[in-house]
């Protein structure tokens, strides 16, 4: 979607080693300008490692990387133009929330009224105006926040870098602040990237999510396509609720799945007939309602267990006469009513072609 | 290309950071810390290693000195000597100490404040000062001999008598600590099970204490056998290896036999520093973050009992401080028992003076500023900069070595290192540099280690934000590192004043004429038989400390309260 513009930030072939052990490999990552973009993976898998290393904090074993045009490869994070917001805040605790956001103006021999009011600017963007004279210690989790993320953006930095800036506040504080960052970064228009290895997260405020696992990007694309058309058996897993079927390709874009035979259009592509796959699908796209025996990609499955999970119930289906599939399904409440579905009951469900990942191997 | 294994495999160019302003001032410093070691610790340490090997013109004569010291049994007789004080004493302080910590961690007695202060005392007073408390309690003419039923006091007896005392309070932080730390929750799981107070004590009391008692095992049998003070007034015959230095470079100025014995001395104190050093590694933090403190509960017959336990032990100590202060006091003892103040005019003494008072004063002062600013701002460079692993880990090494170091042994290596011809620092053997230069090496690696702690505890990456703000990182250690750890600084600053006044054995070596202390003019008077003006210089060392500590107290408190609004929520 932005192929037309160059990018803010380029990370070329980056690679950082501690010691023999390569955290990161040979990155290569474009960030546009105003984006939103999330770092996400699993605990280890080199998502700080990345950060530190566009910050300057930790720079990278080798590779390049480039800044609104400017080589920054070896610069010292002083050189650098971000601003940053640790997971622990990192608040200084002897200095006011005043001077705290004040901290990086002072230095940079504005006025005193320039300061003032800039202070007051910014504590009155995080929604915290008259909290200055109190200190970190007096504010709540989700305060302390508000206050990072104002000393970060105090001196107007070209880039916001952010590292699991939520994780530590509990669950409603963090609704909350997710959705006023993401309303922050709109309004101020700041390219930001932003560390978690929450998927709700990244998927509810990215405007593209780069998925790490081991050191490489396995994906890199909006949360729509992310979650629709994961490019890897690990992404479709990380992110997700997903059934992963042992098939077979049956040449001609179709999988058979035991007995059932299935169109898949994703992925068949350049497979024999006779390699194994693997078959991804999501429970939440199994259709049952106005199903009929015969439909494309319909078969007979049976219900083995329901469980109810407030919003909707995810069944437990075994295909007809091929007891050792074992998938899920997502049905929503008004469906298991209409339809009564219960245990032992035998349904007609569909996939849908278009709804199908297929990945060579199992 | 070449044929190795990693033929057609073509390593991406390393990226090599730019080293910017700040980088140079960090790196600068850490040199500066490092070339400070160097000259403080390595070098005098190094020196007196290969005095050990040369002969008294500087010839090297190899292992020629060890066999000397091996075949005079009057030299290594001390060694048994040595060993067998300090075991004692490590057995009888730390026992005493471990009862009078029960005491005050697990009974309802009353004023344990006050028991714990009077148990801290010790710490005040150099290790003089109860070796000569002694001589008036159970000497030639002394107040209650009789208790010792006709052995004598010099010696054995008087050396382990004496150092309990001043080791007491060192083994009763720690052994208290440790008692602090324990977890109310397996005392209540205990009792549910039906376990005996006896079980109980075996079975969660003593497991919970274990590294507090064996790393008060270590730090009191260091402490006996690198002392100097006790033994040189109350050894009497009795030859221990700290005094056997002494001899062999004051009384006989054989300075190469001084050094071999310096290096026996130091292998002990290096061996339980050592294996210390390891059990300390394998201590697992055992209080989990949720653990409940422990409260006693009132136990009329138990708590009676701890408390004449503490009584008696606060007794003792006081009395021998309050020997002291008589002693001083005493117009003449035992015969004219009028109160005078004659033991004060020091400036008529035989080796001491008002002057070697104010010395003191002047060099603790001098040792608690620059000392507290040199280790806490090497501390922080160690921990906070980045790169040069094996540099920093070599700092911290070398912060490490003064700990294992008896002071004797160092203020020997000083006359090596800086009365060497040709040593550009030369100009300063003699000064107050030198003695301030020697306390604050004495005493670096406990200072270190509480700065290394408070650091610790520190956001790790305060750092990283500030440089993200463009603010140097000497901006932020000033404006936030040090005032965030400002207990921890005044609480190193405290431990160097008071050790400074109080130490004899760094030092003894090292002053001259101009630069006497209160704390070797306590021996001189003592050698000089001035006895009552030992003790009462003794005694100004014990209320000077006490003042400072006083004033510390306060200091604590006033900034404890000014800056409780950030420090606990
Ligand atoms: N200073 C270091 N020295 C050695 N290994 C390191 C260092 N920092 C990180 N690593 C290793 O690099 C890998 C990636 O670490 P990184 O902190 O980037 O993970 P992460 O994706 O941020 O994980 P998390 O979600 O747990 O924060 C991990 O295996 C980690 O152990
Ligand atoms: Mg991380």
């Amino acid at each position: 979607m932005n192929e037309a513009r160059a990018p803010y930030l380029k990370v070329e072939n980056v690679t950082k080693k501690f010691g023999d052990f390569a955290a990161i490999k040979d990155i290569c990552l474009e960030v546009f300008e105003s984006e939103f973009v999330c770092f996400l993976g699993p605990s280890g898998c080199g998502k700080t490692t990345l950060l530190r290393a566009i910050a300057g904090l930790d720079i990278q074993t080798s590779g390049r990387i480039e800044q609104a045009g400017r080589d920054i490869s070896n610069l010292p994070p002083t050189e650098r133009d971000f601003g940053i917001v640790f997971q622990s805040y990192a608040l200084f605790p002897n200095l006011t929330v005043f001077k705290n956001v004040a901290y990086g103006l002072e230095n940079r021999k504005m006025a005193k009224a320039d300061i003032t009011a800039r202070v007051d600017e910014l504590l009155q963007l995080v929604g915290m105006p008259d909290q200055g004279p109190k200190y970190p210690a007096q504010l709540s989790g989700g305060q302390q926040q508000r206050v990072a993320l104002a000393r970060a953006l105090a001196t107007s930095p070209g880039l916001l870098l952010l590292d699991e800036p939520l994780s530590a506040l509990d669950a409603k504080v963090r609704l909350r602040l997710r959705h006023e960052i993401k309303e922050l970064q709109r309004q101020l228009g700041v390219t930001t990237i932003m560390v978690t290895h929450d998927q709700e997260e990244a998927l509810t405020m990215a405007d593209r999510i780069v998925v790490m696992n081991e050191g490489v990007i396995d994906q890199v694309g909006t949360p729509l396509e992310i979650y629709r058309r994961p490019a890897s058996p690990f992404v479709a897993d990380f992110i997700g609720a997903m059934n992963f079927l042992s098939a077979v390709a049956g040449g001609d874009g179709t999988v058979r799945l035991h007995g059932v035979e299935l169109s898949a259009i994703e992925g068949t592509d350049g497979l024999d007939e006779g390699t194994a796959v693997t078959l991804c699908l999501r429970p939440e796209d199994i259709v049952t309602r106005a199903v009929e025996s015969g439909a494309p990609n319909a078969f007979e499955a049976t219900v083995a267990d329901l469980e109810f999970l407030g919003s909707f119930y995810r069944a437990s289906l075994t295909a007809k006469g091929v007891e050792n599939t074992r998938f899920q399904a997502d049905f929503s409440v008004n469906l298991v009513r209409d339809l009564g579905i219960e245990v032992g009951k035998t349904l007609t469900v569909a996939f849908p072609a278009d709804r199908i990942r297929v990945f060579a191997g199992t | 290309m070449t044929d190795g294994p990693q033929a057609g495999v073509i390593e991406a160019p390393l990226v090599k950071p730019k080293v910017g302003r700040e980088d140079w001032v960090m790196r600068a410093g850490l040199a500066v810390i490092g070339v400070y070691l160097l000259v403080a610790v390595v070098f005098p340490l190094y020196t007196i290693l290969s005095k050990s090997f040369q002969d008294e013109r500087g010839t090297f004569i190899g292992l020629d000195n060890y066999a000397e010291y091996f075949a005079t049994p009057a030299l290594f007789y001390s060694i048994n000597n040595s060993l067998t004080v300090s075991v004692i004493s490590m057995v009888i302080t730390v026992g005493l100490a471990f009862g009078y910590a029960y005491g005050l961690t697990r009974s309802c007695m009353p004023g344990k404040g006050v028991f714990k202060a009077i148990a801290l005392i010790p710490i005040l007073a150099p290790s003089l000062l109860p070796a000569i408390s002694l001589r008036y309690l159970f000497g030639a003419q002394g107040m209650i001999k009789g208790l010792l039923m006709g052995e004598t006091i010099y010696g054995p007896i008087g050396i382990v008598i004496g150092e309990v005392f001043w080791t007491f309070p060192h083994a009763l932080l720690i052994i208290f600590t440790a008692l602090s730390l324990s977890d109310a929750r397996l005392y209540e799981a205990a009792e549910a099970l039906g376990a005996s107070k006896l079980r109980t004590f075996f079975t969660v009391t003593l497991p919970g204490a274990k590294y507090g008692l064996i790393s008060a095992c270590f730090v009191v049998f260091t402490l006996v056998i690198t002392d100097f003070g006790v033994p040189k007034v109350i050894g009497g015959g009795y030859n221990v290896l700290a005094v056997d230095i002494y001899k062999q470079v004051v009384g006989q100025r054989n300075f190469q036999m001084g050094a071999v014995v310096g290096l026996v001395l130091l292998a002990p104190a290096l061996l339980a520093f050592i294996a210390d050093r390891m059990i300390q590694g394998k201590q697992v933090a055992l209080l989990s973050a949720r653990a409940v403190p422990y409260e006693p509960r009132p136990d009329r017959r138990f708590d009676l009992a701890m408390l004449a336990f503490c009584g008696t032990v606060a007794f003792i100590i006081i009395g021998i401080l309050a020997v002291a202060q008589f002693a001083a006091l005493v117009k003449f003892w035992p015969y004219n028992l009028s109160l005078v103040l004659d033991s004060y005019q020091f400036d008529l003494m035989d080796g001491g003076s008002w002057g070697a008072f104010w010395n003191s004063l002047k060099m603790a002062a001098w040792t608690a500023v620059i000392g507290t600013a040199v280790i806490f701002t090497g501390a922080y460079l160690v921990e906070k900069s980045k790169g040069f692993e094996h540099g920093r880990g070599l700092i911290q090494l070398m912060c490490m070595i003064p700990l294992a170091v008896p002071g004797i042994v160092l203020g020997l290596a000083y006359i090596f290192f800086f009365n060497a011809l040709g040593n550009p620092l030369g100009f300063i053997y003699h000064t107050l540099i030198i003695l301030v230069l020697c306390t604050i090496t004495h005493f670096y690696t406990v200072s270190h280690l509480t700065a290394t702690t408070a650091l610790k505890q520190m956001d790790a990456e305060f750092e990283a934000v500030s440089s993200s703000l463009k603010v140097p990182f000497y901006r932020t250690f000033v404006r936030v590192t040090v005032p965030v750890c400002m207990p921890a600084i005044l609480d190193i600053s405290i431990y160097l004043f008071v050790n400074a006044m109080t130490t004899v054995s760094a030092v003894i070596f090292l002053y001259s004429a101009d630069t006497q202390l209160a704390s070797v003019a306590v021996l001189n008077m003592d050698d000089a038989g001035d006895t009552a003006p030992a003790a009462a210089m003794g005694m100004m060392i014990v209320y000077t400390s006490a003042t400072v500590r006083l004033l510390h107290f306060l200091l604590t408190r006033g900034i404890a309260r000014r800056t409780q609004a950030w420090r606990k929520r």
